[in-house]
């Protein structure tokens, strides 16, 4: 036990007499209850690092059995740079546009806010929509996730972050509709806030995913 | 029970998928008898409900409620249910080891054994031990922190029917279908396509997926809540012990099963879509399975263990009048033991063949979390160290816990050793090692808890000399069924096992087997216990602080009013409510609007629609899993649409309570 822990103890015997009366509600306005911040921004936070957690095992699974091709296609057989190149420029400016609708939500300018929004939906959805013929293209090459290890890593993980841009394009819609309904009142701008979280979060795992999957099985 | 046969795929129906009538198991006279029993004591319920016309305030209150407090309370009503379940698949488990020897076959078939050991072990892990601790920790751990509830009430409510759903969709299994028959943490390729062609495994699969998204949520909401929630002026070090393990579980579940949820989603892509993962041909890799479960499953373990240790200390402190010994040294052997638990997961598969290196760093990498959790016991012992100690029940089951856990513990530390674990892998060494660390552990310190919080959930205590036979009981009972699993385990006798050829070990199973009957009969004594204290609540009424305990939650009426204080609290210092007592405090008696989350029925209908969506998956009745995830998405979306989610307790209603707990 070191001293320190020592003298630790020896004041938590005898703590109390010394210390001052703390009790001091008169000291806080009563609105205090309110004063503690809203949690939803820690809460998405944690909630963001669960589920970077899933992607950090789905990029694990990639590095183990990502060259497990099984008599198969390899990367260099299937992955075109030119259409990664677009696909990912699609994502990184629905960032840039989400950003943009962010600074009119600053201005509290409703229509702003939504037209960005609407212009990030578009880019989100081209990106989706060249996902899913990429799919489309590997299954009919014979090149599905039922091939190799490789290609069931492959489609495991980037299908899933398909599915968390699809997921967001779902909420950023039923966000214009309640911005639509209501203004950029409180919740709203709580709930715009969190899912520029989820979106920008979304572009930095595809960042890894076209570094990790797409680019250094390329060169 | 149909489930050897394999079902071509041309004859499943597009209503009913591949369910049809040979999948209700009418020819196993011990289903049926329970599927009676269970069906007998629902209807009964229903009627008891109806006539004394309990639905509404059963809704009201109780299943759409965001009372972090009652949801506490209904995780531990699960974790009791599920309990009484998976006991009774351990006493089929030891009643078939003790007359299975020589040739004799005893009273369950392979396939039905095989099921009940998986049922075991999946029900009493994720539903039992982890309903446990997330009941304490939603009923306590905001008590004393000085909130009014949780972070996210709703979503409170949402995890608490997720995990239902889960627990409902295990059960389910037992009348329509069957089991997994994989042990309980399911490993490829025995768990694939290939092996595993009935339903069972996939009721494991989503049983778990759903019950993982209540967990998980649960946690990010606990971090939230003892991160933004707590009284001003409770800085992290000043916090219960109870709620800093509460804070470290939390972390351990929000890092840990992240990972539990991808494993079985790539289990699932391979069995539902042919994915390679952890096949043996196409360059699928099982051992990736086990790695990635492991990494999972060793925080799982300390995810139960850890607000145990928090119990015991709030116990310890309370009942030897003295603060607890080393509050410091206390958190950071809890933090350690948080970091250490990701890094030891190797030491479940020594003998993978990882060689000796491998091994040699995760050998003494679990050796070394005997040091933190060494810390904690010492703490706990200088606690009551010239303290005045009170042996009474909740005190009686911590020593059983020290004495137990320790010795638990150091049968670890054991297996932690590569070239001792060769010999032991998947003995009933290990068998008994990890009953005596869950049982010792965390259900000897559950008991515990319950004892200790039970006057303030309900504003009386429970009866002495039930709760002193229950400890007995279950003490003994331990000790009786579980040391001659060590012995056998030291021969050579593997886990998993319906019969065996040698007959000398069957007089250990036998004592093992008589052991488990003293737990079964500790358990009565624990439901005894209260009903006795149910019936005789006048005579055993207290206080709001029936123990003179020191933390925040003993300020509170017992049970708690709905917004928990009435006014808004403000602490510096360890030990807030003991403090109090010595500063004479009295809550001020003017008495302000309380602001809080109102009920919502959304948590349990998106749940209840889960429930369908896992039935609808495990039996490929693909278009009610379409229909019931549409429906799940279109409620939890409608439920945005809900701007107005909380209302004010005028300052009258406060006043009128507060005078109502005055008088009690």
């Amino acid at each position: 036990m070191s001293s320190a822990t020592y003298a630790e103890e020896q004041s938590m015997v005898e703590p109390l007499a010394e210390r001052p009366m703390h009790h001091a509600r008169e000291a806080r306005p009563r609105e205090d209850a309110h004063a503690h911040s809203s949690p939803t921004p820690v809460g998405f936070w944690i909630y963001l690092m669960s589920d970077c957690v899933i992607f950090g095992a789905l990029f694990a699974t990639y590095a183990v059995l990502g060259g497990n091709y099984a008599g198969g296609p390899a990367p260099k057989d299937l992955f075109e740079p030119g259409f990664i190149a677009i696909e990912t420029a699609l994502l990184l400016f629905s960032s840039v546009t989400f950003g943009l609708a962010m600074l009119r939500a600053g201005k509290a300018d409703t229509n702003g806010t939504l037209m960005w929004l609407a212009v990030t939906a578009l880019f989100g959805a081209g990106f989706i929509g060249m996902e899913i013929y990429e799919f489309n293209h590997l299954i009919h090459l014979g090149a599905g996730p039922d091939r190799s290890a490789f290609l069931s890593s492959f489609f495991a993980l980037v299908g899933t972050h398909g599915l968390h841009v699809t997921g967001g394009l779902i909420w950023l819609i039923t966000l214009m509709v309640q911005i639509r309904m209501h203004g950029l009142i409180g919740p709203n701008m709580q709930r715009l806030g969190t899912l520029s979280m989820f979106w920008h979060f979304l572009d930095l795992v595809w960042i890894g995913v076209f570094s990790f999957v797409y680019l250094v099985r390329l060169i | 029970m149909a489930s050897e046969h394999i079902q071509p795929a041309e004859t499943f129906s597009p209503i009913f998928g591949r369910l049809t009538l040979d999948w209700i198991p009418i020819h196993e006279p011990i289903l049926i008898g329970t599927f009676a029993g269970v069906a007998l004591g629902g209807l009964l319920v229903f009627a008891l409900m109806t006539y004394f016309r309990l639905w509404v305030p059963f809704w009201k209150n109780w299943v759409t409620t965001v009372d972090h407090k009652k949801i506490g309370i209904m995780y531990m009503v699960l974790a009791f249910i599920m309990m009484v379940r998976g006991f009774a698949d351990a006493l089929m488990m030891r009643g078939q080891q003790a007359m299975a020897a020589g040739g004799s076959e005893g009273w369950l078939p392979p396939h039905h054994y095989d099921q009940v050991f998986t049922a075991h072990g999946v029900i009493m892990i994720f539903f039992v031990a982890m309903a446990f601790i997330t009941g304490f920790m939603n009923y306590v751990m905001p008590l004393q922190i000085g909130a009014r509830d949780v972070a996210f009430p709703f979503l409170n409510n949402f995890s608490l029917w997720m995990t239902v759903a889960g627990a409902l969709l295990v059960n389910i299994s037992l009348f329509v279908g069957e089991f997994a028959r994989v042990g309980w943490l399911a490993f490829p390729p025995l768990s694939g396509a290939n092996y595993s062609t009935g339903p069972g495994m996939d009721y494991y699969l989503w049983a778990l997926q759903i019950a993982g998204v209540g967990t998980t949520l649960s946690g990010i909401n606990m971090i939230a809540t003892i991160v933004k929630m707590r009284a001003p002026g409770m800085k992290l070090m000043d916090m219960p012990i109870f709620t800093w393990t509460a804070l470290i579980t939390n972390v351990l579940i929000v890092a840990a099963f992240p990972v539990l949820t991808a494993t079985l989603a790539l289990l699932t892509l391979d069995r539902y879509m042919d994915f390679r993962f952890f096949t043996n041909d196409f360059g699928g890799n099982a051992m990736m399975y086990v790695n990635l479960i492991w990494i999972w499953g060793h925080p799982e373990v300390y995810i139960l263990i850890i607000p145990c240790f928090g119990i015991i200390s709030e116990i310890v402190s309370t009942f030897s009048r003295k603060p607890i010994f080393g509050y410091r040294t206390m958190v950071w052997a809890t933090g350690c033991i948080m970091v250490l638990s990701f890094i030891v997961w190797l030491h479940h598969f020594f003998t993978m063949g990882s060689g000796a290196n491998v091994n040699t760093f995760f050998g003494i990498t679990t050796m070394i979390i005997a040091v933190p959790t060494g810390v904690k016991i010492f703490n706990w012992l200088f606690t009551m160290y010239k303290g005045r100690v009170r042996l009474e029940v909740p005190m009686l089951w911590t020593i059983g816990f020290l004495v137990t856990f320790t010795i638990g513990g150091m049968t670890g530390v054991m297996l932690a050793i590569p070239p001792v674990d060769f010999q032991l892998h998947n003995t009933l060494f290990l068998i008994a090692h990890f009953h005596n660390v869950i049982i010792g552990g965390v259900v000897f310190a559950v008991f515990a808890g319950v004892t200790y919080w039970w006057p303030k959930a309900f504003g009386f205590k429970l009866d002495e000399v039930w709760g002193k036979r229950a400890f007995w009981l279950w003490f003994v009972g331990f000790y009786v069924a579980f040391m001659p699993l060590y012995a056998l385990g030291l021969m050579g006798v593997t886990r998993r096992m319906n019969s065996y050829p040698d007959a000398a070990w069957q007089p250990y199973f036998i004592v093992a087997a008589i052991g488990a009957v003293l737990i079964l009969a500790g358990i009565l004594c624990n439901f005894m216990n209260f009903y006795v204290s149910i019936r005789d609540r006048k005579r055993l009424a207290c206080g709001n602080d029936p123990w003179d305990a020191r933390t925040l939650e003993w300020a509170t009426q017992s049970p708690p009013a709905p917004y928990n204080f009435p006014e808004d609290i403000s602490v510096v210092g360890r030990e807030a409510f003991w403090q109090m007592k010595k500063e004479n405090y009295q809550f001020s008696t003017d008495y302000q609007p309380i602001h809080m989350p109102k009920g919502t029925a959304s948590g349990v209908v998106i749940s209840a629609f889960a429930l369908i969506f896992g039935f609808a998956m495990v039996w490929y009745i693909w278009w009610l899993a379409i229909a019931s995830f549409v429906a799940m998405l279109a409620i939890g979306i409608a439920h945005t649409f809900n701007y107005n989610r909380d209302y004010y307790i005028p300052a009258d209603e406060v006043r009128q309570t507060e005078a109502k707990g005055a008088l009690a």
